[in-house]
Parts: structure tokens; C-alpha cells; sequence
């Protein structure tokens, strides 16, 4: 708990400061302000742009005729009309937990009461021969996507290496473009981490539907390139593709440096307790650098989504406010990939048994994934109702048996909102 | 230019010109119009920017498609069948250059 040498946060007298400008920040500000909190808040962005939406830069920004504008996370009157002293382009270089300061990179201290860190993460670097040419993107800020999209429009061969969520994202983006793409994975499915293996073959079913050449098992080696520009990706297995253009989506690592430098708890991702503080709790952590307790696995968690970064915040935010409770949200996110649209509610785990809603072939169909008897996740495929009614199911912790799931005629959206169900 | 007006609730009234070929929520985020969240970017996959569109526009609106469809389903605030809209699917120009919505009390 604060001193009593320092005003409560929520007193008039406080100052929150919040580092990182993303979709956590953002949304703990406008949660904090809607929540009544009257003090100070000072936000800190590094990149030099007001605060964007990240989601699209891999998806609809990626298309031939997209608008070049970024879509904000909010309007440059949030800022005014909610008393909010934004710096962006300013990274926080240091924190003394003892002094309760911030250093930032424009040369000031500020002191605080309450400190969130909303840092993020950063792309994972890939550290083989070569990886320095230029052609080689990752994918993350918006300038990374401006730099891809001027890039897009003459590249003909494109690798992307990794098939997670941005690679196959972009894969799908490329291809729609006209361009020749081959995914290289060194594990055996694309989404490997993210989805069920029975989802996962739908969807690499359907990338190789729609040309792209999904090279499983195989990972990078090396690129080489002519005049310090990439011109061939070499797999592990000796396999050369040629590209122009290489998309690197390895995954991300939290940024958990101020947090080290300041001596809190860190473990894949800045440790945070089930209200969402750190080991000093003076200070918050939220978003893609938090790693948290999370109820339905069991177990700790760090989520990379929009769901995560913005209820977390609202949690943080009631925290801050004084109230108590664990978080414990229902994770939840999204991916849009050439003609799939992939919603994923719950988390599933290796090992968890899964039924299969809809048919394949139509394209439009549903994962449900039981654990231990129970409902555990549900992953649709251009199916939002399913996706919707699984968020509602197991949101209110219901279940239902694997049997009504996979039969067509069960309603499953009339289920999901009904509150009290009779017994079958 | 295009104009969009936001009607909200309380009797406050946004009213935007926006380029030809802005969506409704892309307009309403841009220009911090409270009540629209647009928390999915725009993919029709939240049901964060709904909003009622007035009777008087209803005949020039594009079609509803499947996603959009499903999604209406589960907005926060109950779905108009005939006036509900995702923000994000509704675009401005293209014989719709003027348009008026009601902005509902809640989205999340």
C-alpha cells in the first residue's frame, strides 16, 4: 500500500504515470477518467505518432487501395478534453522506485504516485546469416507497415518466416497482392501455439488453397542477398526460395527492461499479482508485457491481444480507483487471414479433445475444445455467432455436452443466452 | 466531403465531414465521437461501433453481409432489425453522402 508521505492515487494530489501508448495505456487513461479519478496522468509513447491500432497494420492496411492513414486509438481532443499530458515520441528511460521518479528521454523527472507499465514487446529478432539485408521486415509499428506497404506493391517473391499470427496474416495479404508466397515454419503446423491441431489443418488447408506454399517442418538458415538486398531465403533443409521481399513473424519478446533496471520481479514478462500490480505496488504492469495469474489455465499467463491489453486496463484502472478483485476475463482474439476470419474464445491447451461444429467445406465452421470434461475454448472460422455465444458460455463458466455441440440442430446462440437452462 | 451526423442519447448532436470513402467508424474514432469503440480496428469482428442509422437513409445503405449479420446479433445494446448497422461496414460516398445515426448507450 502507498505511504502515507504520498497521496493515495485517486486523491486530487496524485499523478498517474502510464508508459507505453498502445491499446493498454490508452485504455487504462480513459478507464481511469471515466472512473472519476481527478489526479495527474501523464502518458509516455516512444514511437513519434499519436496512438494508432496496431491490429490493421497486418490485415486491411496491407491492401492495394487501403487508407494510409493509421486508425487512432483515440482522437487528439481525448487528450484536451480529459487533461491528459501526452508525450509522444518520448520513451521513459528509467525508474527510481525508492524516489517514485521516471527519467524520460526529454529530459525530465516526474514524480508519481501510481506507475503503469504498458511497455509491450518488441518483435523477436531471427540471429541468422544475413538477417541484415535489406527487404527484411518485421511487422509491428506503423512505421514498420509503411515501410512493407511501399514495399508490397513490386515485390514478386516473398518468404515469410514463421507461421503465427502476423506471418500468416501477411501471407494472406501478399498473395492477394499477386505475389508468389512461401511460409516457412520450423514447427509442424502454422498456429502452432495458438489454436488446436484440428484447427490448425483447416487452416493450413486453406492457405494452400489459396497458393500459398506452406513448408512445414522447415525452418530459416540463412538468407542471402546482391547488393546488400535480400535475394533468397535458404531453409534448414537446404532448400532455396528466392525473395524479394521476407517478412520475419517469430513471435515477440515482452519489453521488460525498465522493469529489470528497477528490480521488479520479472519471468517472460514483467510478474504481476491478480490485481494486475508488481512486486512494488506503487506500480502496475498490463498488456503484452504483463505476466499474469490467470484463473482458467491454472497457471501464469502473458496474452499478446487486444482483449488482454484493454481488460486488463479497465482492471488496473479499478485498481487504482480502490477497488479489489482478481482478474480473471475471458481471453478472446481475433485474426483475419485472406478469406478466413478466425475468432478463438477461451484458451485451448495441447491434449484438450475437440469436436468439430459445421462443415469444412462450407467454410464456415467451429473447434470446440473440452477439457477435463468441460467447455474450454471454441474456435470459429466465418462463424461470429458461434464465436459470440462461446464467449458468452464461457464468460458465465457454462458447458455443454460435446455431443450438442457438434449436432447442427442444437441453437447454440439460443443456449448461450439462455439463463437458466433446463436440464436434457 | 461527405456529412455524417451522430445523435446521442442525452440530445447531443457530432457532426462530421468526413473524405468520401471514410466508414462510419473510422469517422466517429478519428474524431473522438463518444459512444463508438471500434476495438477490432474495423474487421466487423467486435460489434463495438453499432449504431442505429436513421429511417430516412435505410434505402441507400449497402447490403448487411453474413458477418456483419451474425455479429449485429451480439451487440451490447439491442439489435434494430431494421436500423442496426456495424459503424465499420457503413462507408461514406457513393450516393450516400449524407448520413444520420443514433449512437447507443452502450457498446461494450
Amino acid at each position: 500500500m502507498p505511504t502515507p508521505a504520498h497521496p493515495a492515487p485517486g486523491h486530487p494530489g496524485g499523478h498517474v504515470v502510464v508508459v507505453g501508448n498502445g491499446q493498454a495505456g490508452m485504455q487504462l487513461i480513459d478507464s481511469l477518467r471515466a472512473g472519476g479519478y481527478a489526479g495527474a496522468i501523464t502518458v509516455f509513447g516512444e514511437e513519434p505518432h499519436a496512438p494508432y491500432q496496431r491490429p490493421p497494420l497486418s490485415k486491411d492496411y496491407l491492401a492495394a487501395g487501403a487508407d494510409p492513414e493509421p486508425l487512432p486509438l483515440r482522437a487528439a481532443r481525448f487528450f484536451l478534453e480529459h487533461d491528459v499530458d501526452a508525450r509522444h515520441g518520448v520513451a521513459v528511460t528509467a525508474v527510481d522506485r525508492h524516489a517514485r521518479t521516471v527519467a524520460a528521454a526529454d529530459g525530465t523527472t516526474l514524480r508519481y504516485t501510481t506507475l503503469v507499465l504498458a511497455t509491450g514487446a518488441r518483435n523477436r529478432p531471427l540471429a541468422v546469416p544475413g538477417s541484415g539485408l535489406a527487404g527484411i521486415h518485421g511487422l509491428r509499428t506503423l512505421d514498420d507497415a509503411e515501410r512493407v506497404h511501399a514495399h508490397l506493391g513490386r515485390a514478386a517473391n516473398v518468404v515469410v518466416i514463421g507461421a503465427g499470427f502476423i506471418g500468416l496474416e501477411f501471407a494472406a495479404a501478399a498473395a492477394a497482392r499477386g505475389a508468389n508466397v512461401t511460409v516457412l515454419e520450423y514447427g509442424p503446423r502454422p498456429l502452432g501455439r495458438a489454436v488446436s491441431a484440428t484447427m490448425s489443418g483447416h487452416i493450413a488447408a486453406a492457405h494452400v488453397r489459396d497458393g500459398i506454399d506452406l513448408r512445414l517442418g522447415d525452418g530459416i538458415a540463412a538468407f542471402v542477398g546482391t547488393d546488400g538486398h535480400v535475394t533468397a531465403a535458404v531453409a534448414g533443409s537446404g532448400a532455396e526460395y528466392p525473395a524479394d521481399l521476407v517478412m520475419v513473424g517469430v513471435g515477440v519478446l515482452p519489453r521488460t527492461e525498465l522493469a529489470l533496471a528497477a528490480g521488479l520481479e520479472v519471468d517472460n514478462g514483467i510478474v504481476v499479482d491478480g490485481a494486475l500490480r508488481t512486486s512494488d505496488p506503487n506500480i502496475f504492469a498490463l498488456g503484452d508485457c504483463a505476466n499474469f495469474p490467470q484463473p482458467r489455465l491454472g497457471a501464469r499467463a502473458r496474452l499478446e491481444s487486444v482483449q488482454n491489453a484493454t481488460d486488463q486496463a479497465r482492471h488496473a484502472a479499478a485498481a487504482i480507483l480502490g477497488e479489489t478483485g482478481e482478474y480473471d476475463e475471458l481471453p478472446w482474439f481475433w485474426s483475419h487471414q485472406g478469406t478466413l476470419k478466425l475468432q478463438i474464445a477461451g484458451l485451448s491447451q495441447p491434449g484438450d479433445g475437440t469436436v468439430l461444429r459445421g462443415d469444412p467445406a462450407t467454410g464456415k465452421f467451429s473447434v470446440f475444445c473440452f477439457r477435463d470434461g468441460r467447455l474450454a475454448a471454441v474456435e470459429s472460422v466465418n462463424a461470429p455467432a458461434d464465436h459470440m455465444a462461446a464467449r458468452r458460455a464461457l464468460a458465465a463458466g457454462r458447458t455443454l455436452d460435446p455431443d450438442q455441440a457438434a449436432d447442427p440442430t442444437f441453437d447454440f446462440k439460443a443456449w448461450s443466452r439462455d439463463p437458466a437452462p433446463a436440464a436434457v | 466531403m461527405s456529412t455524417i451526423t451522430f445523435h446521442h442519447g442525452d440530445g447531443a448532436v457530432d457532426t462530421l465531414d468526413v473524405a468520401p470513402g471514410t466508414s462510419v467508424m473510422r469517422a466517429a474514432v478519428s474524431n473522438g465521437v463518444r459512444g463508438i469503440v471500434g476495438e477490432c480496428g474495423g474487421q466487423a469482428m467486435c460489434a463495438t461501433c453499432h449504431v442505429y442509422v436513421r429511417p430516412g437513409y435505410l434505402a441507400v445503405l449497402p447490403e448487411i453481409g453474413d458477418d456483419e449479420d451474425e455479429m449485429l446479433d451480439c451487440t451490447a445494446d439491442p439489435r434494430d432489425p431494421r436500423r442496426s448497422r456495424l459503424g465499420c461496414q457503413v462507408t461514406l460516398g457513393e450516393g450516400l453522402d449524407t448520413l444520420e445515426v443514433d449512437v447507443p448507450g452502450s457498446q461494450v
